[in-house]
């Protein structure tokens, strides 16, 4: 070796490190060829709207766009007492373009949801705006309507001020900022999303936990069994897979139905009285026994992926050793299929939570869920921020499960085949 | 304290898994307290079933196993204390060395004092003291394999059963297992029962062998004898190598026979033929049968050299004699230079007390 130039070259002298550099640099760019269709489309398909996503459900600039003067001038107002007259025109000379383009109506419903009642005094104020004399707006507006005269409905419209906001947010969990801009939680008789969240979330739990308790034993009879028979079991277990969600679901809706087969059966075996059917759809049972049934498979799989590489040696090592069946299995053969055990697990809660067909076509009222609240704020009441909002708290919460599990269980030991 | 002579004992044990097959037909056999008794055979001979059966996870079809006298065909693996040496080690890979060999003593209740002390003395008779904390992923195969050999004795169970733990080693590692397992086996007088399907590990390491073939024990007894005096042409083909002639006993007076050959005659030990007229397989080992003799055998015969091949310590010699081209002679490279060269006529001698004449092929 050269110790004046301290540089391996090679034949055609250029210096080995670059050379292994450049070829390198040919192999990134290769690879990251390759893979580039699939960034393309993960970026547009899911970075993109979920960035889009979240600047709706923060965007609060409609208000803040119908009225830049009356913006402009609260700008040095306190908000203690009534603005002065300045506010007014502005807010005056805003309004009367509103009008005109007809645009009036949005503003109407938008400071509507901000103070209850101001619909019918903007309203008044559209139709008496017309006969406005120059000057003095003050006096004028507050002539229309008392509740001008009401700082309240003045501190509401400034509240709308800012081109962003976190109320869709506060929303989802039936929270609101009110007039004096502290968070409170809304009057009782209106929480309804806190139960769905908690609805939601307790049902993926029991889902994931029946689908558990169903799964392992099948798991193990897979894994277990004689090859000729496991083939066809495993095919019992994913043909699921292979049928329509909506297919599975409806029959599920056929065979829970009061009139329907499962409770034919039961009255038939005298389990129940004919005229005292229990209801087992459009509640929680219907949803409960949808999705088990319906994720089972996202459970078996990787528990019988972990269970097929324990060999069957073990177990035996552990009776032989003196160990009774039971400790063997709970001492040697379960700790084995915790891997299995954490994968199917935290599959089946993260797609529980987010379940959408099964729950609206099963669950009634009492079995509904998260999602298909936000579905019905997307195509019922079309307001978007507010379910682009709890989409992401949505998305949050189940990122937080997934940071969660790792620091306990740790991603690394997921083992999905 | 007197050794029983009859410790393990299978009576007349049948075993069928499928109700039309049998894979072990009547087997008796009896090990002494304290033995190293070896089941050898070809693969599906039975002799693992018989271990599974000992050890509790195969039931007998027919027949009982006695363990000191009592049977244990009802009892469960569990409560046997058979200690047991897996194929492929069966080590708990969530446990540590430590843990491992702890979990026999644990699920005895045993105090941890206990438990810390019989491991280390466990761990130190295989010679991996420092390894207690190790994942068993963290050793190498040849440690594993004494972690499981310490795990299977260190509850001192009274027999401890050996499923082919050797396989999966290379040769050399192999061969000094071998001698470990041996000279632990000498130190604490534990009954083994070690099933391989290697003559050569069997032959080392027994005190006696038992060969399995078609589910039957051909020949039960020591290493050497097993080699010298093997009883049926089965043993003497499977043991070690062997030269056979197939032929029919022409002659037969005290102690000798002769064997009319296809080509010519040879004189013979008479094992396993009674009368004149039967069929017989003649067995010679290899290293019985010299070039140029210079006493006097009584056999005496001329061969064409086939085929050469040098094995460092010996070279095999492969012979055409009496119309068997598969004649093989090791001539040890300390022998003075015989002309072994390859076309050359050679004598061949032996002594007819090794030419044993056993039952036909």
């Amino acid at each position: 070796m050269s110790s004046e130039t301290g540089k391996i070259l090679t034949t055609d002298g250029i210096p080995l490190e670059e050379s292994l550099k450049q070829a390198e640099k040919k192999n990134k760019i290769k690879a990251f060829l390759l893979v580039a269709p699939l960034l393309l489309f993960l970026i547009i398909t899911y970075m993109i709207p979920i960035g889009d996503m979240f600047s709706r459900s923060i965007d609060d600039k409609m208000v803040t766009n119908m009225l830049p003067k009356t913006y402009k001038a609260m700008e040095t107002w306190d908000g203690k007492e009534l603005p002065p007259e300045e506010v007014f025109e502005a807010f005056y000379l805003d309004y009367k373009i509103l009008v005109k383009n007809k645009t009036a109506g949005k503003l109407q419903t938008q400071l509507n949801y901000e103070k209850n009642g101001f619909k019918s005094v903007l309203k008044k104020l559209a139709r008496k705006q017309k006969k406005f004399e120059e000057g003095n707006y003050k006096e004028q507006i507050m002539k229309v309507h008392k509740r001008w005269r009401n700082v309240e409905y003045w501190r509401a419209i400034k509240r709308r001020a800012p081109s962003y906001t976190y109320s869709k947010y506060l929303k989802g969990v039936d929270m609101y900022s009110n007039e004096d801009g502290k968070i409170v939680q809304v009057s009782e008789d209106r929480r309804i999303h806190r139960i769905l969240w908690i609805r939601t979330v307790e049902v993926a739990f029991f889902v994931t936990l029946f689908c558990f308790l169903m799964a392992y034993p099948i798991a193990h009879l897979l894994a277990t069994l004689p090859m000729k028979y496991s083939n066809l079991l495993m095919i019992c277990v994913l043909l699921p897979f292979w049928t329509s969600l909506l297919v599975r679901t409806a029959s599920w809706m056929i065979l829970l139905q009061q009139q329907g087969i499962v409770n034919d059966f039961f009255v038939w075996t005298g389990l129940v009285a004919n005229d005292n059917r229990p209801e087992m759809m459009y509640n929680k049972t219907g949803t409960y026994v949808a999705m088990t049934q319906i994720l089972l498979p996202f459970m078996v799989l990787p528990l019988y992926s972990v269970m097929k590489t324990i060999s069957p040696s073990l177990m035996r090592a552990g009776k032989s050793l003196g160990a009774t069946p039971a400790v063997a299995f709970f001492k040697v053969y379960f700790p084995l299929t915790i891997p299995g055990i954490g994968a199917g697990c935290l599959l089946v809660f993260i797609l529980a939570i987010g379940y959408y067909i099964t729950p609206a076509l099963v669950g009634g009222a009492s079995g509904t869920l998260i999602s298909n609240q936000i579905a019905y704020h997307m195509k019922s009441t079309l307001d978007w921020s507010f379910a682009s909002a709890m989409g992401l708290m949505l998305l949050t919460g189940v990122l937080a499960i997934y940071w969660i599990y790792n620091k306990l269980v740790g991603v690394d030991n997921i083992k999905l085949g | 304290m007197s050794k029983k002579a009859d410790f393990v004992k299978f009576d007349k044990v049948d075993k069928s898994y499928d109700g039309k097959v049998l894979v072990v037909k009547d087997l008796n056999l009896d090990i002494e307290e304290g033995e190293f008794v070896t089941m050898l055979g070809p693969s599906g001979s039975g002799k693992t079933t018989c271990l599974m059966m000992l050890a509790g996870f195969e039931t007998p079809t027919n027949g009982e196993i006695f363990l000191d006298n009592n049977p244990i065909s009802n009892i469960p693996p569990h409560k046997r204390g058979i200690g047991m040496v897996f194929q492929n080690y069966a080590l708990f890979p969530h446990m540590t060395v430590f843990e491992n060999l702890a979990f026999p003593l644990k699920v005895r209740k045993m105090s941890q004092e206990d438990i810390e002390k019989k491991v280390d003395k466990a761990l130190s008779m295989v010679s991996l003291g420092g390894f207690a904390n190790r994942m068993p992923g963290q050793l190498s195969g040849g440690q594993q394999q004494r972690v499981a050999v310490a795990r299977a004795l260190v509850f001192d169970p009274a027999v401890v059963l050996m499923d082919e733990p050797l396989g999966a080693l290379d040769k050399n590692l192999r061969e000094s297992m071998q001698y470990e397992i041996k000279h632990i086996h000498e130190s604490i007088g534990v009954t083994v029962v070690y099933v391989t399907h290697d003559q050569g590990e069997a032959l080392t390491m027994s005190n006696r062998i038992a060969v399995f073939n078609d589910g039957k024990v051909q020949q039960l007894s020591s290493p050497d004898k097993l080699y010298e005096e093997p009883v049926n042409s089965f043993v003497a083909e499977f043991i070690g190598e062997n030269n056979t002639f197939g032929g029919e006993v022409s002659e037969i007076s005290n102690g000798t026979c002769k064997v009319k050959l296809q080509k010519g005659e040879i004189i013979a030990n008479p094992i396993s033929v009674k009368s004149v007229g039967e069929k017989t397989t003649v067995s010679i080992r290899p290293e019985r049968a010299l070039i140029n003799p210079k006493g006097k055998m009584d056999n005496n015969q001329k061969g064409k050299i086939e085929e050469v091949i040098y094995h460092g310590d010996h070279t095999r010699v492969r012979l055409n004699l009496l119309g068997n081209s598969e004649f093989i002679l090791k001539v040890p490279n300390s022998s003075q230079n015989l002309d072994i060269k390859l076309g050359n006529e050679i004598n061949i001698g032996w002594n007819s007390h090794d030419a044993r004449a056993l039952d036909p092929k």
